[in-house]
C-alpha cells in the first residue's frame, strides 16, 4: 500500500532554470493495485518515481508505504521493500558479475548481508526455478556474465530481480522504452504474469498509451507537474486512445504533444 | 644473479599482499586510492616501532593491519561521506599520514616526537623466530647438499623464507576469493560495478565503499609491516611510489594470466608482483643503473605494461578481420559458382 500526500519539487529554485516538477501530488494505491502513469516529457513522471524510491526527497509532503512514513528514510532503507526496473537495462543489473551473483545480490534485498557464500546449493536451485519461468534459457547460463547479454535478456533478469522478493511496491519506469518492439512486447508480457503472480503493488510510467492501457487496473495521466486525469478501474476497460486524447485536450485546452508519446502500440 | 632473482621471488610473495589491496581498491571498487602510499609505511612503521619497543612481533603485525584498517576507512570517510573526489580523499590521506607515521615512529625515542627510520637489525622478527625454528630442521642443508651433488653452483641461503611466504600468500588468497563471494563481498562487488543497482538491492554503498578501503589498506599494512621485518629496517620514504607499484603487478598480472574468474585474476595479480620485482632486479643489474633509478624503472615497466597489450589487442584484432574477411570471400565465391551452375 502506497500513500503520496501532498508532495511538492521545484528543482534549481530561485534560479532562471526553475521548474516545478511536482505540484501537490496526491495519490493512494491499494494492495495489488497496478497503475500506469502516462504523460509528455517533463510532465514529472519520473520525479514521483523517484520520489517514491527515495534517489529524490520532496521538498514538501509525506511518502507512507504499508502505514509508515518513510519520507525521511534513505534510498538503501527503502529498497528493502521496493522493487525496481530502470528504462537503462543497463541501470538494474551489475555487468562484470554473473547472471546467479546477480540473482543473489538481489535475493539479499529484504536481509542482512552476512558472510556467508552469496550462491550456495539451495539458493541456487531456487535461482535455477525462477529463471526457468523467464523461458529465455538462462537457466543453463548461470555463469555468464551478465555484461553478455542482449538488452531484452537483461531487463527480463532486472524484472524477475526486482519482484522475486516479493516487494511491497514494484516501480517500472519505462522499462520497455529502450528495447526493441518484440523485446519490448515480451517483456510487457513479463511484467503482467510477475505482478498477477505474487499481487504486486505497481507504479509504472510508460510512454507507450496501448501499454498504459494494456496493463494495470488504474491510469493517470500528468502534465506540468500534476495529475491532470485518474481512471478508475471500471472506466479504464472501456478506454481507447482516442478517448485519452480527447480527455486531455478537454482539460488542457491544448492538443497532446510528445515527441516520445508513442500512440500506437 | 640467481640470488638476486630468488630474493626477488620472496620480496614478490610479500609485496603481492600490497598487489592484492590494490586491485580490491582499483579493480573491484573501482576506486583509484592513493592512501596506499601512506597506508604501507603506516604498517612498516607500527610493526617496527612496536618491536623495538618490546612487544611480540605477531602482535605488532596484527596492530600494524588495523592501523592499514583505520587508514582506509579515514580516506573512505573522507569520500562518502565528505565528498569529496576519490583521487583527492586518497591524496589527503596519504599526505596525513606522513606525518602520522613520523609520530608512530617517534614513540621509540624518549626526546623526540618524529623519527624517520628505524633499524631492526638486532630485534626479533617474525621471519628471524621462523628461522631459528626452520634452522633447527636442517632441511637447508640437505636440500642445498642435493643440489650442489648435481652440480648447481648457486644455491640460496635459505629456502624457508619463500615456503613461508608462499604458504601465507596463499591462505590470504583463498580467504580472499572467498570473501569476494559471500553476501558483503558480493555487494562490494556490485558497488564497484554499479552503485544505482545496488542501492535499489538496499545495500549501503557508503558503507561498502568504507569497509573496501579499510580491508585494503589493511592487506597493504600487512605488506608493509612484513617487508620491514624482512629487510629489518622501517623508513619513511618506504611508501613512496607503493601505488604505481601495486599498479603495475595488477596491470602485469591481468595481461598475463587473463581475468576470467576472480579466481584467476587474484592468482594473475600475485603472479604479476613477483614478476614485476624479478623484472626489478634484472633493470638494476644493468651496469649503469644506480639503485636511484629504481623509480624510473618502476614508471617505464608500468607504461610498458598499459601499452603493450592495447598493441597485442589491435594486431590480433587484424588477424581476425583478415580472417573473417577471407571466410566470406571464400563463401562468396562458392555462392556465386553454385548460382552459375544452376543457371
Amino acid at each position: 500500500m502506497l500513500k503520496i500526500n501532498n508532495i511538492n519539487k521545484i528543482f534549481n529554485e530561485g534560479t532562471a532554470d526553475e521548474k516545478i516538477a511536482l505540484d501537490q501530488i496526491n495519490l493512494h494505491l491499494n494492495i495489488g493495485d497496478f497503475v500506469t502513469v502516462i504523460g509528455s516529457n517533463g510532465a514529472g513522471k519520473s520525479t514521483m518515481l523517484n520520489m517514491v524510491s527515495g534517489a529524490l526527497s520532496p521538498d514538501f509532503g509525506q511518502i507512507m508505504i504499508d502505514g509508515n512514513d518513510v519520507t525521511k528514510l534513505p534510498e538503501f532503507k527503502r529498497s528493502r521493500f521496493i522493487g525496481r526496473v530502470f528504462q537503462d537495462p543497463m541501470s538494474g543489473t551489475a555487468p562484470t558479475m554473473t547472471i546467479e551473483e546477480n540473482l543473489a545480490i538481489a535475493y539479499s534485498r529484504n536481509k542482512k548481508r552476512s558472510l556467508k557464500v552469496g550462491v550456495d546449493k539451495q539458493r541456487k536451485e531456487f535461482f535455477l526455478h525462477s529463471l526457468e519461468s523467464l523461458h529465455l534459457n538462462l537457466e543453463n547460463r548461470l555463469n555468464a556474465k551478465v555484461g553478455l547479454l542482449s538488452g531484452g535478456e537483461r531487463q527480463a533478469l532486472s524484472l524477475l530481480m526486482a519482484t522475486f522478493t516479493k516487494p511491497s511496491i514494484l516501480l517500472l519506469d519505462e522499462h520497455t522504452a529502450a528495447l526493441d518492439p518484440s523485446r519490448a512486447e515480451l517483456i510487457t508480457n513479463l511484467t503482467e504474469k510477475l505482478v498477477k503472480k505474487d499481487n504486486l503493488t505497481t507504479l509504472m510510467v510508460t510512454h507507450n498509451m496501448q501499454q498504459a492501457l494494456d496493463l494495470g487496473n488504474r491510469l493517470i495521466m500528468m502534465d506540468k507537474g500534476q495529475i491532470i486525469l485518474e481512471v478508475e478501474e471500471k472506466e479504464k476497460k472501456n478506454l481507447t486512445i482516442e478517448k485519452l486524447m480527447e480527455e486531455f485536450q478537454r482539460i488542457r485546452g491544448e492538443k497532446f504533444t510528445s515527441d516520445r508519446a508513442l500512440l500506437t502500440s | 644473479m640467481f640470488s638476486a632473482i630468488f630474493g626477488s621471488v620472496e620480496q614478490g610473495f610479500i609485496y603481492a599482499l600490497m598487489a592484492l589491496g590494490v586491485y580490491l581498491t582499483f579493480r573491484v571498487l573501482d576506486f583509484p586510492d592513493l592512501t596506499v602510499d601512506g597506508s604501507f609505511v603506516t604498517g612498516a612503521g607500527t610493526a617496527a616501532a612496536m618491536i623495538v619497543l618490546g612487544y611480540h612481533p605477531a602482535i605488532a603485525t596484527v596492530v600494524a593491519i588495523l592501523a592499514g584498517f583505520l587508514a582506509g576507512c579515514m580516506t573512505g570517510l573522507l569520500h562518502t561521506k565528505g565528498k569529496i573526489n576519490p583521487l583527492l580523499s586518497g591524496i589527503l590521506m596519504m599526505i596525513a599520514l606522513y606525518s602520522i607515521n613520523l609520530r608512530i615512529m617517534g614513540f621509540t625515542v624518549e626526546n623526540s616526537v618524529g623519527r624517520p627510520n628505524i633499524p631492526l637489525m638486532n630485534s626479533e622478527t617474525l621471519f628471524s623466530q621462523f628461522y631459528s625454528w626452520w634452522g633447527s630442521l636442517g632441511i637447508d642443508e640437505s636440500i642445498n647438499g642435493f643440489l650442489t651433488s648435481l652440480g648447481i653452483q648457486y644455491v640460496p641461503k635459505t629456502w624457508g623464507t619463500v615456503l613461508i611466504v608462499a604458504i601465507l600468500i596463499i591462505i590470504i588468497k583463498l580467504v580472499f576469493d572467498w570473501f569476494l563471494k559471500t553476501e558483503v563481498g558480493l555487494a562490494i562487488r556490485a558497488t564497484g560495478d554499479n552503485k544505482k543497482m545496488i542501492r535499489s538491492f538496499s545495500a549501503n554503498t557508503d558503507i561498502l565503499v568504507i569497509l573496501g578501503l579499510g580491508l585494503s589498506n589493511a592487506l597493504v599494512a600487512f605488506s608493509g609491516a612484513l617487508i620491514a621485518q624482512y629487510t629489518k629496517a622501517a623508513d619513511i620514504g618506504l611508501g613512496i611510489g607503493m601505488i604505481v607499484i601495486g599498479l603495475a603487478s595488477v596491470i602485469i598480472g591481468e595481461a598475463i594470466f587473463g581475468t576470467k574468474t576472480i579466481v584467476r585474476t587474484t592468482l594473475a595479480v600475485i603472479a604479476g608482483a613477483i614478476i614485476y620485482r624479478i623484472v626489478l632486479a634484472l633493470a638494476l643489474r644493468v651496469e649503469i643503473m644506480d639503485p636511484g633509478d629504481m623509480k624510473l624503472i618502476t614508471a617505464v615497466i608500468v607504461i610498458i605494461a598499459l601499452i603493450l597489450p592495447q598493441y597485442f589487442e589491435k594486431r590480433r584484432e587484424k588477424s581476425r578481420k583478415v580472417k573473417r574477411h577471407a571466410l566470406r570471400e571464400s563463401k562468396r565465391l562458392i555462392k556465386s559458382k553454385e548460382s552459375e551452375n544452376l543457371a
